[in-house]
């Protein structure tokens, strides 16, 4: 087997462990990414891993498949990216699947209706979690705290889109950045 | 329409607008709830649960879980390549100028927006979920006897849950096995 080939398995492999190792995604995926990546394949340096972080938190899609995303590409190019994306999201799909199919034939017995009327009593503290650690991490001000406030009316009481919401606050940064420049042009004058 | 069509575009849409990982596609679901009737918002909280609590990213655990009760086997990988496909392209793009689209000012300035208003999305996602938490059958109004609408033992354990992970950050599994105990012996 030539080498490109071997580069692509192991690339499959790696992440395929990765993501069959992590439970709960994000952050919880980082140890895991520095120990099999950094550490232990050497295909990137700690900073690296934590830029490529930084930038998948600021685009879309999954924090982990994204970082899986670059370091493919940077490795072996689009086919490493394939290999590396297709390989951390392969156990999820797997798993999943299996226990959906399970689920569906079960959700009608008395004990999985208690055990699930429990669980979203979990599920609440779990959300409720998160929103304070991006709190902390992400609403900054008094600016942060009225763009907050107006998407959670958006939603919640006037129940626009969520795509809306999200395109309107996109909007909205990049049109303040549009205006400081405008504004700072206007000043050097 | 075809109903994998309807899951390509669905979910490419999803991965294309959800930023911030982990539960930033969580509203998104809600919006699916809303139109289709392959999942109920009662469902949604099950997912998150299965999601958390199964290897794997949170928002391909639960892309799987809703293309599987959508369209069975085809269904559950045709919602997670379409979830994957837009930030695909996307690092594909940024990979040449990854240095630079870190200190860009747009990019810095639309993420000083955008960080409240997924915060606000995710929070009102927790309502919901909360709302089936505290309400026997969901929020009616105020115009009902609200005290009467109350499901106790599921309240009590959200208080109980909330103050001990306040306390102590504990691993999502731990929660949600503690929570499944607790619903079944108490009959929940």
């Amino acid at each position: 087997m030539d080498r490109k080939m071997k580069e692509i398995i192991k690339l499959y492999t790696t992440f395929f462990k990765i993501g069959i190792m992590t439970f709960g995604g994000g952050y919880a995926m980082l140890p895991m990414i520095q120990r099999e990546i950094v550490e232990k394949n050497k295909w990137a340096t700690e900073e690296e891993v934590m830029n490529y972080y930084a930038v998948g938190q600021c685009t879309p899609g999954i924090i982990a498949v994204n970082t899986a995303t670059f370091i493919g590409y940077f490795q072996s190019g689009i086919i490493g990216s394939l290999a590396a994306t297709f390989g951390v999201i392969t156990p999820s799909i797997l798993i999943i699947t299996v226990i959906a199919a399970f689920i569906q034939g079960y959700s009608d017995a008395a004990v999985v209706q208690h055990a699930f009327s429990g669980i979203t009593a979990a599920v609440a503290v779990l959300i409720i979690n998160a929103v304070i650690k991006l709190w902390k991490s992400g609403v900054k001000g008094v600016f942060g705290m009225a763009v907050f406030a107006a998407a959670l009316i958006a939603d919640v009481i006037l129940d626009v889109p969520t795509v809306i919401i999200v395109v309107c606050a996109v909007a909205l940064g990049a049109g303040m950045e549009l205006f400081r420049k405008i504004n700072g042009r206007r000043n050097e004058k | 329409m075809n109903i994998y069509l309807t899951l390509f575009i669905e979910f490419f849409k999803i991965g294309l607008f959800a930023v911030g990982g982990g539960l930033a596609t969580v509203p998104f679901l809600y919006d699916l709830a809303d139109k289709y009737d392959w999942i109920t918002p009662e469902m949604i909280s099950d997912m998150i649960a299965v999601a958390e609590s199964t290897p794997g990213p949170i928002g391909i655990n639960t892309a799987t879980y809703v293309g599987f009760n959508a369209g069975g086997v085809p269904g559950s990988i045709i919602a997670s390549l379409s979830l994957v496909l837009p930030s695909f392209i996307i690092i594909l793009m940024i990979s040449r100028v990854i240095t630079k689209f870190q200190t860009n000012p747009y990019v810095i300035s639309v993420f000083s927006t955008l960080r409240p208003a997924v915060t606000a999305l995710i929070l009102a996602a927790g309502l919901q979920v909360l709302d089936m938490v505290i309400f026997t059958s969901g929020f009616q109004g105020f115009g009902v006897n609200l005290v009467a609408a109350l499901n106790i033992k599921t309240s009590l354990l959200f208080l109980a849950l909330l103050g001990i992970s306040m306390k102590k950050s504990f691993h999502p599994i731990i929660i949600i096995a503690t929570a499944a105990a607790a619903g079944v012996i108490f009959k929940m």
